[in-house]
């Protein structure tokens, strides 16, 4: 099998969003982590904003990232014509 | 699956599902009458267990199959939202529902770990497995790993690592399965765990993952409702807010201030608490004495030791008007006397660490990383982060969950349904931090404070079950219950809190049945990957490629009954350690599985030999820092950079990496077929060639 071009382009563009995508995910989890002490003075609706995210800013986060990437990536097969057929 | 029939299957599914919950919710509704006419309890038990397993096992008839692709992978028929459920269900086992809250009512931030590694591990899933593999479209992961890396030595070694990581695992879910079924219905633990495994057995055993599929997503629905009723009724009695997760921010606000308040022995309330603290610093110090003088003395500093108590009890009896309390007790004291020199140390150095526990300043809930100085602080921060790491990538490694993703109609399905378990797994673990402040509330407000002559119903109903879950000793004898004099066990914060909420009792019944629910689904789950791995890998794949689909099969379920019949058999020798058979798993799933996963999809050049180095390699790593340095193994060499047994995988991880790519760079690179093979993974559709692709 022969890749053309637009399928590199295509796979470019998909490490491309997931490096974007797991980049933020590493500073949600592990800086924001690291740092949870620095961050206990502040608040945010009413928790402590370390609690917070630990809590639940993170998860929203995680489920965001998720699906941002599916309805990224169902564009990007359709751009680039390598979408599944029978849809 | 042409487009029409699957929306068909899809509408009819929503119907059925709705229907389903529907009839479920009646169904509590009408025990709950029935609670009201006065239907005995131990009775509501055992309808609400009965009722419930008897489902699953309905569910497991009507889906039997004999289809090669219905067993194994449920048809791939299996719409995105419903694959969610599922998911959720497979993925959320005894340890989340019961455990979780538990664990973050005593440890505060600290046991945000888990909430954190178990779910911020599906974003890896998404982003790095779930959509490659469901194009590849085989059974197992090990089918994976042996077309990807050639040969049958990476598939080997993906089998043996696929049943060691999920047997670990399905032990820790029996033992939950035996537990409930034994609490709420009498039964013997043995009998418990027997019953329940008749129920995982009769869901997989006709219908592979088909039933498996179908069960799960009704486990998914009966384990949120349980989860989330109770919740919200102790939110709506707090804050008059029906949403906890809203809500327990201002609840936390209160507990912070109680906690203020009981370290602070200028109040009252905290005067009281330090002179219990006080009685157990004495007691630390006691032990802390004994320990002292038998690392000195050896076996004659004990036989003296028992010497003064036999000599207590002579004393005793030598006065007439003994009070016999005094000196049953001495009696004890001289009967429960360690015999050897291991066992008395290992005994007072529990005792004096339980009574340092109890000695120190309440612990802030929100507080990250707390402790004493900057050294612990640091430790506790790093050992967190590990944790974290640890949990996420065993997530995107655990067979079982990976496996759930060949079940879809595509891998744009498979996209979705990564988001949609993410959706449904996230609804149970935002839920449980606000549980365990609520509970911590009731626990310090109520509790705290009432006198020991009229403790509220749950605690005594609680403390006569376990005295591990629950116990309130009066320490300073002042008839006024002290946070220092209760001691809590962690799975009780979810086993209770409907007694605790004053709720009906056909909650707690709901709550067991939905941590019934949980465990099964695992296990399950965990059963499947273990008999698929033996039946597809190792009988079809590797002896005999020509087997008729009968004998594959047969041979499958025959599997599954003999792996049951020995995890129930292991199970019931209570290994104990759940904990750590839980976290064992994770380690050993990221260590074994990820960097050759991962890296066979997004790295062309990493080969067999790079593969098997990094396997071995990692699986090897995890066992040997785990075998060292926890304590059951009583090695007990020193930690590497202080990081706990637990999170042995990041050793493992970063070795299998440095495996896979120092062992794939030394050798060839892999052949031109195994380089399409990566093609073929990356790209949905690579072979048509939409001409008319955009309008």
């Amino acid at each position: 099998m022969q890749l053309q071009e637009r399928h590199k382009q295509y796979w470019q563009k998909n490490l491309r969003l997931t490096g974007v995508l797991l980049a933020i995910w590493f500073v949600v989890t592990f800086v924001l982590g690291w740092f949870a002490r620095d961050l206990q003075s502040v608040t945010f609706l009413g928790f402590p904003l370390s609690f917070y995210m630990g809590a639940q800013g993170s998860l929203l986060i995680y489920v965001i990232l998720v699906g941002y990437y599916a309805y990224r990536m169902d564009k990007l097969d359709r751009e680039y014509g390598v979408q599944e057929r029978d849809l | 699956m042409a487009g029409p029939t699957q929306s068909r299957f899809v509408s009819q599914l929503k119907r059925y599902y709705a229907l389903y919950t529907g009839g479920f919710i009646g169904f509590v509704v009408l025990l709950s009458i029935l609670e009201q006419m006065g239907v005995p309890n131990k009775m509501l038990g055992y309808i609400f267990l009965g009722v419930t397993v008897l489902l699953y096992a309905g569910i497991g008839i009507l889906s039997r199959t004999s289809d090669v692709a219905e067993y194994y992978v449920a048809g791939r028929r299996v719409p995105a939202f419903f694959n969610g459920m599922a998911v959720g269900a497979d993925w959320m086992s005894a340890a989340s529902f019961i455990g979780l809250a538990g664990t973050l009512y005593l440890s505060g931030y600290d046991g945000l770990a888990f909430v954190l590694g178990w779910t911020g591990g599906f974003v890896l899933v998404a982003l790095l497995l779930a959509p490659y593999l469901r194009k590849f479209g085989q059974f197992t992961i090990p089918d994976f790993l042996g077309a990807r890396y050639g040969g049958s030595i990476p598939r080997s070694i993906g089998v043996f690592a696929a049943i060691l990581c999920s047997f670990t695992y399905v032990i820790a879910q029996i033992y939950g399965v035996g537990l409930i079924t034994s609490r709420f219905t009498g039964l013997d633990f043995g009998v418990g765990v027997f019953v329940g495994l008749g129920s995982i057995l009769v869901c997989s055993f006709l219908g592979g993952m088909r039933a498996v599929t179908w069960t799960q997503v009704a486990q998914y629905v009966i384990l949120i409702l349980a989860y989330m009723i109770p919740v919200v009724w102790l939110s709506v009695k707090h804050t008059g807010n029906p949403i906890p997760q809203v809500a327990y921010g201002y609840v936390l606000e209160k507990v912070t201030a109680r906690e203020q308040v009981l370290n602070d022995p200028s109040t009252p309330d905290g005067a009281r608490e330090a002179e219990v603290r006080a009685i157990f610093k004495q007691r630390e110090k006691t032990a802390e004495d004994k320990l002292k003088g038998l690392d000195a003395g050896g076996a004659t500093y004990l036989a003296k030791e028992k010497e003064k108590l036999v000599k207590t009890v002579a004393d005793l009896h030598a006065e007439h008007d003994t009070d016999p309390k005094l000196l049953e007790a001495a009696n004890r004291a001289v009967a429960e006397f360690p015999t050897n020199a291991a066992t008395a140390r290992s005994r007072w150095r529990r005792e004096a660490e339980t009574d340092r526990d109890k000695s120190g300043p309440v612990m802030a809930h929100a507080e990250p990383f707390a402790g004493p100085d900057e050294t612990t602080r640091d430790n506790k921060r790093k050992n967190f982060m590990a944790l974290v790491l640890c949990l996420m990538v065993g997530t995107a490694a655990l067979p079982h969950i990976l496996m759930r993703f060949y079940t879809t109609t595509s891998v744009k399905e498979a996209r979705h349904s990564v988001f949609w378990s993410l959706f449904f797994i996230s609804l149970l673990y935002i839920t449980a931090p606000a549980l365990a402040v609520l509970a911590k509330y009731d626990v310090y407000t109520l509790l705290v404070g009432s006198s020991f002559s009229e403790l509220p119903s749950w605690v005594s109903a609680w403390a006569s079950v376990d005295k591990t879950l629950m116990s309130v000793t009066d320490i300073n004898h002042d008839g006024i219950v002290q946070l220092a004099e209760v001691t809590i066990g962690g799975d009780l914060i979810v086993l209770a809190t409907p007694e605790i909420a004053g709720l009906p009792y056909v909650i707690t019944a709901l709550v067991a049945a939905g941590g019934l629910a949980a465990a099964l689904s695992t296990a399950d789950g965990l059963m499947l990957t273990i008999s698929n791995s033996l039946s597809h890998d190792v009988y079809y794949k590797m002896i005999d490629p020509h087997a008729p689909t009968g004998r594959r099969l047969f041979i499958s379920k025959a599997l599954l009954l003999g792996v049951a019949v020995f995890a129930a058999y292991i199970t019931s020798l209570k290994p104990g350690h759940i904990l750590f058979l839980v976290g064992a798993a994770f380690s050993l799933a990221a260590s074994a599985f990820f960097p050759a996963l991962a890296l066979g999809i997004f790295w062309k050049r990493a080969n067999k030999t790079g593969a098997i180095l990094g396997m071995v390699g990692g699986l090897a790593t995890c066992m040997f820092y785990m075998y060292i340095t926890y304590p059951f193994f009583g090695v007990n060499a020193p930690l590497w950079w202080d990081i706990n047994p637990i999170s042995a995988g990041v050793f493992g991880m970063a070795v299998g990496f440095v495996g896979v790519i120092a062992g794939s760079l030394l050798t060839a690179a892999p052949d031109k077929e195994t380089q399409d093979l990566v093609d073929h993974v990356r790209y949905p559709n690579l072979d048509d060639d939409f001409k008319s692709k955009v309008s």
